[in-house]
């Protein structure tokens, strides 16, 4: 197992390295920082003046590493829009996008779990086909579509709900709703699978055998098991459920992490650009890393495939 | 132990669910013509969407940029107030929302239809580089994979588009350049298995090259399933394509597309639902045929995947 999460943990820092040179790459390499700090008509002295201040005249490598070097420990610098360090302003809109996640989650699960396993006990019913039409619906729906007209029906037609913002348990019913129809159709179709699988194995039949009732049958013995593939792909799902967050927060004006972002990119503030994707980034990793680690312990045969 | 189960383990197979096993394939070669009917069906429907958006200039019934100030924020034609001039109302300067939607649909094709064939294009090259020649190779295509799949598209679309500025040209480079893991992915994992295979053993023993080896005997094998995940890639781009325009960072107004149609509408979303409802229902309409042919193309392609 330790050396498991060894390798686990080696592929866990290649890949945030991976990502922190992307987002310095498309800064530096795509663009040039100063032409956007500077007004148009900047003399050329001034642009070299900017260059050599912000260490751009180094070769970038350097650069690289200084950025990196800095960010280890927190530091990626100030805003170039508010005067305040990029780390804390992303910190401080992380907790509303953790909260909009997880909500999003639970309703997912919340919708697929009996859909999914009514589908797999009676297949080819009505509950099925239904299943099928609501999956390959939600798969084609644009979730910014989804928000617009829960809002145009909820917010302004029946005025039920706040349009948008944050704060009470009404804000989050929508955009949690929301959330989780994009990621229901995926989880439905995985739990109709593993639950149809695992139906036919032995122990099922064992566990009627000796007499469990249906079910107890279906959820202690077949749920549980098929829901190893449910959280294994869930949690590789996770970088999918966070860009699902960031079209979900634009859209409600959740003060998330993702919200933020998307001002930030049109104000280019590229120091809260850069380190809100890096946070992000080690969130899903770390995510994808606790999700493996779990499968792992809980099904050892995947430990040694 | 084994030879006590063994009697066990056949009678509660007999009692267990054979009738169903026995109509199982009947059942699923019903399911299969009737999905592919459904792809048939949502092909014409694409049809007709390609045929309006490459006719726009003859079947719209306005020019999509034409003001029509008396007429501003006219609803539908079946609603009070609206007019039959402009049968799905107008936006907030005039212009005739259908004439704008048919335009609109121009650039969502176009756009899905380029990323797609570049993002293939480098996923197949370099799926196929990683699983032909494994080592390094390999480990620095995955890794590249698994950056970019971790990362939410989105962001990472948006990033680079807010440096490079938002155009046409610009978005169509992002998600095509963007896209390629999806096909690396699948690609690397066919071809590894394919390398083993007899034929190519054949082919590397009577000493073809490299590239005869791959382009010849291992791609042919795999058209079929990148003809799917290109079909049903279409689909995710042209969501992508109109969210980036919906927030302003794609197509710019004033030409039409469904992303920035819908952006301005949400603007207007308090009095005029139509001006937001109608492209989003053309994004949907369009993404869903387009899934559903990439699903009937893989039944029929191959009828055992499980997916």
């Amino acid at each position: 197992m330790r050396r498991y999460i060894a390798r686990q943990l080696v592929q866990l820092v290649v890949v945030v390295l991976g990502i922190s040179l992307l987002a310095f790459a498309i800064l530096h390499v795509l663009g040039d920082p100063v032409l956007l700090l500077l007004p148009q008509n900047a003399g050329k002295e001034e642009f070299a003046r900017y260059h050599r201040l912000l260490g751009l005249d180094r070769p970038l490598y350097v650069q690289y590493w200084k950025f990196l070097s800095s960010a280890v420990v927190g530091d990626f610098g100030k805003s170039w829009y508010a005067d305040t360090p990029a780390f804390k302003l992303v910190l401080e809109r992380m907790p509303p996008t953790i909260y909009l996640t997880f909500s999003g989650l639970f309703v997912a699960l919340l919708i697929a779990l009996p859909l999914g396993t009514l589908a797999a006990l009676r297949r080819h019913s009505w509950v099925d086909s239904l299943c099928t039409t609501v999956a390959v619906a939600g798969q084609a729906m644009p979730l910014f579509w989804l928000g617009i007209m829960l809002i145009i029906v909820f917010a302004v037609r029946l005025k039920a709900l706040p349009a948008s913002g944050y704060g009470t348990w009404q804000h989050f019913l929508m955009p949690a709703f929301c959330l989780g129809a994009a990621l229901a159709p995926i989880t439905m179709r995985l739990v109709r699978s593993g639950v149809i699988e695992v139906m036919s194995m032995e122990f099922i039949k064992t566990a009627r055998a000796k007499g469990v009732a249906e079910p107890m049958v279906v959820v202690k013995h077949a749920l549980r098991n098929a829901c190893i593939p449910v959280i294994t792909v869930l949690g590789l799902q996770f970088g999918q459920l966070l860009g699902g967050a960031v079209i979900t927060e634009t859209v409600f004006a959740w003060p998330g992490v993702a919200t933020l972002t998307v001002e930030s990119i049109r104000n280019q503030d590229f120091p809260v650009v850069q380190c809100a994707v890096i946070l992000l980034a080690l969130i899903i990793v770390s995510v994808n890393l606790v999700v493996d680690v779990l499968v792992g312990l809980i099904d050892p045969r995947i430990r040694a495939a | 132990m084994s030879t006590v189960s063994a009697p066990g383990k056949l009678e509660l197979a007999e009692l267990g669910p054979v009738r169903t096993q026995e109509h199982e394939p009947e059942r699923a070669t019903l399911r299969r013509l009737l999905r592919l009917r459904w792809g048939v069906g949502a092909g014409v429907v694409l049809l007709v969407i390609v045929a309006c958006s490459a006719l726009a200039t003859w079947i719209a019934p306005h020019d999509p940029l034409a003001v029509d100030i008396r007429h501003r924020l006219s609803p539908p034609a079946w609603m009070d107030g609206g007019t039959r001039d402009h049968l799905l109302g107008t936006d907030p300067v005039g212009r005739d929302l259908l004439a704008r939607m048919i335009y609109g649909g121009r650039v969502s094709l176009v756009v899905g239809v380029v990323a797609v064939l570049m993002s293939a294009t480098i996923g197949v090259l370099l799926g196929l580089a990683a699983g032909y020649f494994g080592g390094n190779v390999d480990w620095l295509i995955m890794t590249g994979i698994n950056v970019m799949l971790t990362f939410p598209f989105v962001l990472l679309a948006l990033a680079v588009i807010a440096v490079l500025g938002p155009s046409l040209g610009n978005m169509i480079i992002v998600l095509g350049v963007a896209g390629w893991p999806i096909y690396a992915r699948v690609v690397r994992a066919e071809t590894l298995t394919i390398r083993e295979r007899e034929f190519v053993l054949a082919g590397r023993a009577l000493g073809m090259s490299h590239a005869r080896l791959v382009f010849r005997q291992i791609l042919p094998n795999l058209v079929s399933v990148i003809v799917v995940i290109a079909t049903l890639q279409v689909a995710q781009v042209i969501i992508l394509e109109s969210f980036l325009s919906f927030l302003g960072l794609g197509i710019q107004p004033p030409t039409p597309a469904w992303g920035n149609m819908l952006g301005e509408g949400r603007l207007y979303m308090l009095n005029s639902w139509w001006i937001a409802t109608f492209p989003g229902l053309a994004i949907f309409v369009t993404t869903l045929v387009i899934n559903l042919m990439g699903n009937a193309l893989r039944d029929w392609l191959d009828p055992h995947s499980k997916l």
